[in-house]
């Protein structure tokens, strides 16, 4: 870990109750849903981490519970230093506090990962799917999403495949 | 000699009607110019100097649906841009034909997933498919002109 980083975790640590993880000089601190948004309002305001570089999310079902984590890079241009933050969410129809307010790019990253995981972000501007259709159903990055196979055709079944493939009219 | 004592001499030329709109169909085929993936990275290398398509008739590609008669799909098509796909065909006037090509545009390819659709014959009807992954510029002349060979075969009774 860098020196001047170091502050900054134990900061966090000590007011947000975060729990630490580096990995190969990574940082990440993986803090509750509930304190988000004032972790962010200090991370950006205090320590000068002016940049959200990414926003997604992971499932880790059915290994973990809760199965979903919501990844975040902040990096300060100031202090040339990057952090790592994970937020656990559950259930089957999540929800994470939305940090467009503090960071404005989030927007399109949380219409992403609620279009791919279905994860609701609260106090989100404008909630819609980014890129799937907006009919879509389900939310395709989801571990028990369904992969929407075709049948592969060998010369046994070629005909029988044929048949009932949906072959558009004139 | 000029040209017109030479013409004159050849005198008329008696064939039929068929054969004289089919001529004219194959001779000047307007693709529309839209690709949709890497396929479209090889059609467009069949057009430029080195393969030159235009020794078909079909050098000039439309930006406009209403002014083309033959869509290339060249590559894969999302389920969402399946209807676009659909629209597009829909504002072409008829005559109109579609070469599917490449592996993606005919069955799919490597993408046997909920996102693409399993061959653009669900979308819109196809007339010829061309296989590779991509196909060399070589492969979709050979698709083009097995069009035309399809087109030359066409009859009246095909048009009514």
């Amino acid at each position: 870990m860098k020196e001047n980083l170091q502050p900054v975790v134990s900061a966090m640590i000590e007011r947000f109750s975060a729990e630490l993880r580096e990995f190969r000089g990574d940082v990440t601190l993986v803090i509750s849903p509930d304190k988000v948004l004032e972790g962010f309002q200090s991370l950006r305001d205090q320590y000068g981490f002016d940049f959200l570089e990414e926003e997604t999310a992971v499932d880790y079902w059915p290994e973990q519970e809760p199965r979903f984590h919501v990844v975040y890079q902040v990096y300060s241009m100031k202090n040339k230093l990057r952090l790592g933050l994970r937020v656990p969410v559950s259930g089957l129809s999540p929800t994470a506090p939305s940090i467009e307010r503090i960071y404005p790019n989030a927007n399109w990253f949380e219409r992403e990962i609620w279009d791919m995981f279905g994860i609701r972000f609260e106090g989100h501007s404008d909630l819609r799917r980014i890129l799937m259709p907006y009919d879509w159903e389900g939310h395709p990055l989801r571990k028990d999403y369904p992969l929407g196979y075709e049948e592969v055709q060998f010369t046994f079944d070629a005909e029988e495949i044929d048949r009932n493939k949906p072959y558009a009219k004139e | 000699m000029g040209i017109e004592q030479k013409t004159g001499e050849m005198g008329a030329v008696t064939l039929r009607l068929e054969q004289a709109v089919n001529w004219a169909r194959t001779n000047a085929m307007w693709p529309m110019l839209f690709g949709l993936a890497c396929c479209a990275i090889e059609m467009m290398s069949a057009q430029a100097s080195n393969y030159d398509m235009s020794r078909f008739g079909m050098e000039l590609m439309r930006a406009s649906p209403r002014q083309s008669d033959l869509m290339i799909v060249a590559g894969r098509v999302s389920r969402k841009m399946a209807p676009v796909l659909r629209r597009l065909y829909d504002q072409m006037p008829a005559p109109k034909w579609v070469i599917a090509m490449g592996d993606c545009a005919s069955c799919g390819g490597i993408f046997n997933n909920y996102a693409i659709v399993q061959g653009v014959d669900e979308v819109v009807p196809v007339d010829v498919y061309v296989a590779g992954c991509p196909p060399r510029p070589e492969a979709l002349i050979h698709g083009i002109l097995t069009l035309h060979e399809k087109v030359r075969g066409e009859t009246l009774k095909t048009w009514a």
